[in-house]
C-alpha cells in the first residue's frame, strides 16, 4: 500500500545524491541536499502512516527545522564565498587540501 | 712468633686529637681553594704552616706512643659512629701508622718549603699548595684509618691529588694525558682493592683492622667460615690494589709518565709517600697474607719482577726524572719483596720505605734544583760538569746516590741489605735476583751522577746554571742528613723491628745485622762493577749530545720494556675496536631502525595525504560510499 511512496522517496533521494555529486554550482548542490532531506521526510511520513503512530511525523518536523537552520547558514556561506571569489562553483573553493 | 697486640681505646692527650693531623691540611686546602685569588699573597705560607702543624702533632703523638708500655701501643680513637657497632669511623695510632705519619708530614713539610722556591715564578702557586695540602690530608687519612673503608677514602683522595698535581700544568697536552693515564691505571688497582674490601666484609662481617687479626683469620679457616681460597683471593685482590698505587708490574706504566708533574710532586707523591701506599696496604693486611702463602709468594714475585724491570728502565733513560722514576719503581719492588716475607720482611720493607722516602725525595728535589738552574732542561745529555757550579745540590745528590746504591754505612746499605738477606734466607732465587737488581742500581745511578755533575759541559747555549736559593737547598741538606744516618739508626740493634712489633708482629728470634755476609759482599761487588762500568761508559768517555740508536736491549729499556705497547695492543686497540663496532651498530643499526621507521611513516603519509583533494564532491562521494558500507553491514548483520 505504501510501496509507491517509498519508491518515490528512494528516487528523490537518488536524484538528490547524484545532483550533490555531479553539479558544480553551490546553489544547485544545496538544493539537491534539500531534495535528499525531503526524500527522507517522505519516507518518515510513509512509515508513520504504515505503523499507525506519530513518531515518523515528529521526526519529519525535526528534519524540517534542521533543514531550515541549515539553509540559513549554508546560504550565508555561499553568498560570502561568492562575494569574495566571484564564483559559486564548489570546485573553485578547493584551497583546503593537501 | 710474636703477634700484634690488641687495640686499646684511647682518649685524651695529643693522640686523642690526632685527627688534627688530617683536619689541619684539609682546612688549609679548603681555605686556599675556596679563598681564590685573595689568598695568593700568603697562600704558600699557610700551606707550609698547616703541613708543619700536622708534623708537630705527629711528633708529639709519636712521643706519647713511646711513653706507653709495648702491649698498649696500638691506640684506637673513635671519631664517629656511622652505624653504631657496624660501621664505625676511627683512627688507629700504632707504631706502623705513626711511622708513616712522621714520614708524610716530615718529608712533606720539607717539600712544601722547597716548593716555595721552586714554584716562585708560577702564577698558580697557591693552587699548587692547596693540592699539596689536600694530598697530605688524604695520605694521612689513608695511613691513620682504623678500617678498610676509611683507608679506601684516603686511597682515592691521594689518587685525586696525584691526578690534579700530575696535570698541574694542564696547558701541556702531555701533562694532561699523563694525569689521565695515572688515574685510569690506578682505577684498575682500585677495583681490586674494592672487591677485596667487599669480600672481607661478607666473609668476616667487619672491615676494622682490630677485628681482623691473624687469630681471627686462621680461626675462620679452621671453623670453615672462610675457605683457604677466599683468603688467597683477598690477598691477591689487595695486591692488585697495591700494584696500581705502587706502580708494580703489571700496572707500572703510569709512573714514568707521571714525571710530567712539577718536580716537588714527583718527590713527594711519586717517590716518597703515595707510591709506597701499596707496601703499607700489604703490611697492614699481614693477617691475610700470612694465612695465604700463595698470595705471599705472588707478592714477592711481583716485587722481584718490578725491581728488575724498574732498574732496567732506569738504565736507558736520558730524562733525569724518568731515570729516577724507574729507580723508584725498582726500590718499591724491594719493599714489596720485603713485605711478602712476613714479619721480618715487614720491618725491613718499612725501614727501606722510610729511608727511601728520604734519599729519593732528596735526589728528586736535587734534580728539581738542577732543572731550575738549567731552564727546565731534563735531558741529562745536555748537563755535565755541574758539580762546580752548584755544590750544595751536587753534594746532597751524591749523598742520596751513595745511599741508594747501598754504599756501606749509609741508609740504603742497611735497609736494602736487610731485605736481600731476608729474601736469601727465604728463597735463594729471589735473593740472587735482588742482588742483581742492586748491581743494576749501581750502574744506572752512577750513570746519572756522571752525566749530570761530571764530564764535559754539554749545556744549551742559553743555559747559565746557578745554585738554587737557600729555601730550596736547606731541605736538601736536611734530607741528605737523613739519608746518611737514618738507616743505621733504624736497623742496628733491630730498633725499628722492636718498635713495629706491637703493630705487625715480630719473629721469636730477632735477626742480627751482619756487616760481612755472602749476600752483602756479593751486592757490594756487583754495585762496584756497575759503577765502574758506568764510569767507563759515561765518566771517562765522551757522552754524545744526541742519544745514539743503541742496541735492541737499549731500545727495549727506553720503551719502558714495551709496557705501553703491550697495554695498547692488549687493551687500548681492542677497546677502540669495540667502540668502533658500537658506533657502527649505533649509526647503522639502531639509528637505521629509528630513522627508517620515521621515514616509512613520513613517506606513507605523504602519499596518503594526496587523498585530500579539496574537491567537495570527492568528500561527498566518500561519505556516500561510507554510508553505503554501513548500511550494507547493518543489513548483513541483521540477516544473520
Amino acid at each position: 500500500m505504501t510501496t509507491h511512496y517509498l519508491v518515490l522517496s528512494a528516487l528523490l533521494f537518488a536524484i538528490g545524491g547524484a545532483g550533490v555529486l555531479v553539479r558544480r554550482n553551490a546553489i544547485v548542490v544545496f538544493m539537491c541536499v534539500e531534495l535528499m532531506l525531503n526524500a527522507c521526510n517522505l519516507a518518515f511520513v510513509t512509515f508513520a502512516r504504515q505503523h499507525g503512530n506519530l513518531d515518523g511525523q515528529l521526526i519529519a518536523f525535526f528534519v524540517m527545522v534542521v533543514a531550515a537552520a541549515e539553509v540559513v547558514i549554508g546560504l550565508a556561506i555561499i553568498v560570502m564565498i561568492f562575494r569574495t571569489r566571484r564564483s559559486a562553483s564548489v570546485d573553485d573553493a578547493n584551497l583546503l587540501k593537501y | 712468633m710474636q703477634s700484634p697486640v690488641e687495640i686499646v681505646q684511647h682518649s685524651g692527650g695529643v693522640i686523642g686529637v690526632s685527627w688534627l693531623m688530617i683536619a689541619l691540611p684539609l682546612l688549609g686546602a679548603a681555605i686556599l681553594l675556596l679563598g681564590g685569588r685573595r689568598t695568593d699573597r700568603w697562600g704558600h705560607l699557610l700551606g707550609v704552616a698547616m703541613s708543619l702543624a700536622a708534623f708537630v702533632v705527629a711528633v708529639v703523638s709519636f712521643v706519647e706512643i713511646l711513653g706507653l708500655p709495648e702491649s698498649e701501643r696500638r691506640r684506637g680513637i673513635e671519631l664517629y659512629q656511622f652505624i653504631p657497632g657496624v660501621a664505625d669511623m676511627g683512627l688507629l695510632i700504632d707504631p706502623l701508622s705513626i711511622s708513616f705519619a712522621l714520614l708524610i708530614t716530615g718529608v712533606g713539610s720539607l717539600i712544601h718549603i722547597y716548593s716555595i722556591g721552586y714554584m716562585s715564578h708560577d702564577p698558580d702557586r697557591r693552587r699548587f699548595f692547596a693540592y699539596l695540602n689536600l694530598f697530605v690530608a688524604a695520605m694521612l687519612l689513608l695511613v691513620l684509618a682504623d678500617n678498610y673503608v676509611a683507608l679506601f677514602v684516603g686511597w682515592e683522595g691521594v689518587g685525586l691529588a696525584s691526578y690534579l698535581l700530575i696535570g698541574f700544568w694542564q696547558f701541556k697536552p702531555t701533562a694532561a694525558a699523563a694525569a689521565k693515564k695515572a688515574f685510569i691505571v690506578n682505577r684498575v688497582g682500585d677495583f681490586g682493592l674494592l672487591i677485596a674490601i667487599f669480600t672481607v666484609w661478607t666473609t668476616f662481617g667487619s672491615v676494622a683492622f682490630g677485628d681482623l687479626s691473624g687469630a681471627t683469620v686462621s680461626g675462620a679457616i679452621g671453623s670453615g667460615a672462610a675457605s683457604q681460597g677466599t683468603i688467597t683471593a683477598i690477598g691477591l685482590l689487595l695486591l692488585l690494589g697495591a700494584c696500581g698505587k705502587s706502580a708494580q708490574l703489571p700496572l707500572q706504566s703510569w709512573l714514568l709518565d707521571a714525571m710530567e708533574g712539577p718536580t716537588p710532586v714527583s718527590a713527594l707523591i711519586h717517590a716518597a709517600t703515595m707510591v709506597t701506599a701499596g707496601v703499607y696496604l700489604v703490611v697492614r693486611s699481614g693477617a691475610f697474607f700470612e694465612a695465604a702463602p700463595t698470595a705471599q709468594l705472588v707478592v714477592t714475585i711481583v716485587g722481584v719482577a718490578t725491581l728488575l724491570a724498574g732498574a732496567i728502565i732506569g738504565c736507558a733513560k736520558d730524562d733525569i726524572k724518568k731515570g729516577l722514576a724507574g729507580s723508584t719503581m725498582s726500590q718499591i719492588g724491594y719493599m714489596m719483596l720485603g713485605a711478602g716475607l712476613g714479619p721480618v720482611g715487614y720491618a725491613f720493607a718499612i725501614a727501606h720505605l722510610i729511608t727511601h722516602g728520604f734519599f729519593k725525595a732528596n735526589m728528586f728535589l736535587g734534580a728539581g734544583s738542577v732543572m731550575h738552574a738549567m731552564n727546565d732542561e731534563v735531558d741529562m745529555r745536555r748537563y755535565g760538569g755541574l758539580f762546580s757550579v752548584m755544590k750544595v745540590t751536587a753534594v746532597t745528590f751524591i749523598i742520596g746516590y751513595l745511599a741508594i746504591i747501598g754504599f756501606p754505612l749509609l741508609s740504603g746499605y742497611f735497609t736494602k741489605d736487610g731485605i736481600i738477606e731476608t729474601a736469601m734466607e727465604h728463597n735463594q732465587i729471589l735473593g740472587w735476583l735482588a742482588v742483581v737488581g742492586a748491581g743494576i742500581t749501581g750502574f744506572y745511578m752512577s750513570r746519572m751522577i756522571f752525566m749530570t755533575f761530571f764530564g764535559k759541559k754539554r749545556w744549551a747555549d742559553d743555559a747559565h746554571p746557578h745554585e738554587s736559593p737557600s729555601v730550596m737547598t736547606v731541605p736538601l741538606v736536611i734530607l741528605s742528613i737523613g739519608s746518611i744516618f737514618l738507616g743505621a739508626f733504624l736497623i742496628l740493634d733491630n730498633r725499628f723491628m722492636k718498635f713495629l712489633a706491637p703493630a705487625v708482629g715480630a719473629p721469636e728470634e730477632l735477626p742480627a745485622f751482619h756487616f760481612v755476609s755472602t749476600a752483602g759482599l756479593a751486592t757490594l761487588a756487583l754495585v762496584a762493577v756497575g759503577a765502574a762500568f758506568a764510569w767507563f761508559r759515561y765518566g771517562a768517555a765522551e757522552v754524545p749530545q744526541v742519544a745514539p740508536r743503541g742496541s735492541f736491549l737499549t731500545t727495549f729499556a727506553r720503551r719502558d720494556l714495551y709496557g705501553d705497547a703491550l697495554n695498547e695492543t692488549l687493551f687500548m686497540r681492542p677497546g677502540q675496536w669495540l667502540a668502533r663496532i658500537a658506533v657502527f651498530v649505533d649509526n647503522r643499526g639502531i639509528d637505521g631502525l629509528v630513522n627508517g621507521l620515521a621515514a616509512t611513516i613520513g613517506g606513507t603519509s605523504g602519499r596518503l595525504r594526496r587523498v585530500q583533494t579539496g574537491y567537495v564532491r570527492s568528500y561527498a562521494l566518500s561519505i556516500l560510499f561510507g554510508a553505503a558500507v554501513v548500511v550494507g553491514a547493518l543489513l548483513y548483520v541483521g540477516n544473520m
